[in-house]
């Protein structure tokens, strides 16, 4: 099953090979991982999208949070939590489908953030999935280069990751 | 007063009451062992090669209840001292190892014997720091020892790059240290407690299955307490051996691949088992699906969190130091009304018995060749149980677990996770320096003594009288045994060719050497070798060649699959 995990941990040159190297060392799978300092600056914020069976995650959560460089670990799946991963595609806007693009651009509630004569290139923001579709909405042959975050998560209501 | 890197290394050291650093010098160590020259109160130990270092810190550890210290230089003084930390690592050794790096301004420019020492030791460390700035040295190497010694234990790298060695600040050693992401648990949770003492008097079938943490936590007292206590058979992993006493009724033996009958049997059948510092590792239980096929109740006290539930699933999670979670749990256990169900429990005690009359451990002795347990069974006749004993790895390792029977705790000393050669010889000069006066052994093959061999003359310069117990069978044992059990007999690359004359190697290096050739000698070849008290002696047995370690579980199997000596 997929999950997403969110940590903190110390803003330090190494932690991330830290986590990166465990989970390459302990054969489970990451989807995508993003990483960026919180208002904190000793601290920094991952989300990792990862996937398996329910004692694969159980293992991934601690050993987490065993790495002393990890202050604290969150698994967003276990309750409700939103997700968003930020898409820029870059396409080829040309003729006719300079206006099916920007047709396809508001349905999926995107924005055109640069213009060329030939090109248009797309922002989009939403869950994973809302991305893929919009991938598989529009003409493959006209996307030109993709580039994506990965996912991050944070808690619903009052579910905070804080120390 | 202002103190450079180097002093203040030296310092830090001298606060936490190191007495020995294990380590070889070289070009980005060069100020830290000029602040070694100008002191006396940390004594350093000259390796011949880095690996050994780090094994001989690691002896030293396993030995004491103190944290191990290696000093390494860059490059391949690190590379060389990666199998030792692993070895620790895999064991859950306190150690610090401390290595020199090439200076700051050189780092990621391909300098001289430079390596990215977090970088190849991350996977295999509890924890590494690289000190970039001197300010932050003594507070770092704090943290390392903080880090090695509490919760589970391992090893810690400080990588110190030559210009913070050579750079000045003020030196004060903090007392303590926080570390807000790391808060080890080491009180069991009352009410699980309850709930595990309560599991352990319903039992009718309970068994003990207790590894390297009762040894870690130098727990051994509050085990036997408890075994007695809810009156169920005990048995050690390789890693806990000694952590119960072998001779006590109630000790079953060890478990696992080369474990007795009666334990694996009664790890198998048992209806409650309690695990105690231990994680069910792929030689103790053998095939997971197999081992889960029977219902039975696990309680499981572990420091690690993540060991719990790691291989096998667990009902009652202990997690807690396991000196602190058995002494819980045996006040609990006394004070309860409830008392073991005497009649179940002498049922299965019998049928336990039965399980031991297999005599699973039993060999023919011979006039004409020298049995390997013969060896062992006579050294502990002759060291009267109460020697030191390091291993290599192989079939001799097996044999010296099986049949020297550890009543004590921290006598065992041997590479039981990562199963590293070359480990036994290294490692007995640091238990020897810890325990100046003690008998020390180290069982090993001629396989294994090779890989770390040049270590004799460590022993020569440092005057450690380490008897070497070499069972020579002119092969790679266990390669053997497994070709010869799933290979078809075809012993590739497993022989021992263009052996040395090991007597010869040993007096070449100034110690001495006996060669044991009859059964009729074993006995004298060990008292004389032991009537040296301040010499070492090397004795070359050559050992039955063909024999086998039994019994055998083999990889993959069930527990209760074993193939037994007679089988064959």
């Amino acid at each position: 099953m997929r999950h997403i995990i969110s940590l903190l941990m110390a803003n330090e040159a190494g932690a991330l090979s830290r986590v990166s190297g465990l989970f390459s060392a302990r054969g489970y799978n990451i989807e995508s991982l993003t990483v960026a300092p919180t208002e904190d600056p000793t601290l920094s914020r991952m989300t990792i999208v990862t996937s398996g069976s329910d004692a694969i995650i159980e293992q991934i959560n601690k050993q987490l949070n065993k790495l002393v460089d990890v202050v604290s670990v969150m698994d967003l799946s276990d309750g409700d939590h939103i997700e968003r991963e930020l898409m820029l595609v870059k396409v080829r806007a040309d003729g006719a489908d300079r206006e099916e693009l920007k047709r396809m651009t508001d349905i999926f509630r995107g924005r055109i953030i640069d213009v060329s004569d030939k090109t248009y290139t797309i922002e989009l923001t939403g869950a994973g999935s809302k991305l893929d579709k919009f991938l598989l909405a529009i003409d493959r042959g006209l996307i030109l280069e993709t580039v994506r975050t990965g996912a991050s998560g944070i808690g619903r209501g009052e579910r905070i990751l804080k120390i | 007063m202002e103190l450079t890197g180097a002093e203040i290394t030296i310092r830090c050291l001298q606060e936490e009451g190191v007495e020995y650093v294990f380590g070889y010098p070289g070009g980005a160590v060069l100020f830290i062992y000029d602040e070694l020259f100008k002191q006396e109160k940390v004594k350093h130990v000259l390796v011949r090669h880095e690996q050994a270092a780090v094994h001989a810190a690691d002896g030293y550890a396993r030995s004491t209840d103190k944290v191990g210290v290696a000093l390494v230089t860059s490059g391949p003084g690190v590379t060389n001292a990666v199998t030792g930390i692993a070895t620790a690592y895999m064991d859950s050794i306190p150690m610090v190892v401390i290595s020199g790096q090439v200076p700051t301004s050189f780092i990621g420019e391909d300098a001289f014997q430079e390596v990215d020492a977090v970088g190849i030791t991350r996977p295999c460390v509890k924890h590494n720091f690289l000190v970039k700035d001197v300010k932050d040295l003594a507070v770092t190497l704090k943290k390392a020892f903080y880090l090695a010694k509490s919760g589970r234990p391992g090893p810690v790298l400080v990588d110190i790059p030559k210009d913070v060695s050579n750079h000045k600040t003020v030196f004060e050693y903090p007392s303590s240290v926080n570390i807000r992401s790391y808060h080890p648990q080491e009180k069991g949770d009352a009410s699980l407690i309850k709930r595990a003492a309560q599991m352990l008097l319903e039992a009718r079938r309970p068994m003990v299955y207790a590894g390297g943490g009762v040894i870690l936590s130098d727990a051994a007292k509050q085990l036997t307490d408890l075994v007695r206590l809810i009156d169920a058979p005990c048995t050690n992993t390789l890693m806990g051996l000694g952590g119960y006493p072998a001779s006590d009724k109630q000790f079953v033996g060890m478990l696992g691949m080369h474990g007795t009958y009666e334990a694996n049997m009664g790890m198998q059948n048992c209806d409650v088992l309690l695990a105690v510092g231990a994680r069910f590792d792929d030689r103790v239980i053998g095939n997971v699906a197999h081992f889960n096929s029977v219902p039975r109740k696990i309680i499981h006290i572990d420091i690690d969190p993540a060991s719990i539930s790691k291989r096998v699933k667990v009902d009652v999670p202990l997690v807690g130091d396991v000196g602190s979670v058995l002494t819980d749990l045996v006040k609990v256990l006394k004070s309860s009304k409830q008392k073991p169900d005497a009649a179940a429990h002498k049922d299965w005690w019998k049928q336990i018995d039965e399980w031991r009359s297999a005599n699973s451990l039993g060999y023919k002795n011979s006039s004409e060749l020298i049995k390997p347990q013969f060896v062992i069974e006579t050294l502990h006749k002759i060291t009267r149980g109460d020697a030191y004993i390091t291993s290599d790895v192989g079939q001799h390792q097996m044999w010296a677990a099986q049949y020297y029977k550890f009543d004590k705790p921290r006598r065992w000393i041997n590479s039981g996770g990562l199963g590293t050669m070359g480990f036994g010889l290294p490692a007995a000069m640091g238990v020897q320096l810890a325990h100046p006066g003690a008998q020390v052994a180290c069982v090993t093959g001629e396989g294994s003594i090779q890989m770390n061999i040049q270590e004799l003359s460590t022993c020569k310069q440092f005057n450690l009288p380490i008897k070497i117990i070499a069972l020579n069978n002119r092969y790679l044992g266990m390669v053997r045994q497994w070709q010869e059990f799933f290979h078809g007999n075809r012993y590739s690359q497993s022989y021992m060719d263009a052996l040395p004359d090991f007597v010869k190697v040993a007096e070449a290096y100034g110690h001495v050497g006996i060669l044991v050739e009859k059964p009729s000698d074993v006995e004298g070849a060990l008292k004389e070798a032991f009537a040296r008290k301040d010499e070492l002696v090397f004795l070359d047995f050559r050992t039955d060649s063909t024999e086998n370690v039994y019994p055998m579980v083999p990889g993959g199997k069930g527990l209760s699959e074993v193939i037994l000596a007679e089988d064959l």
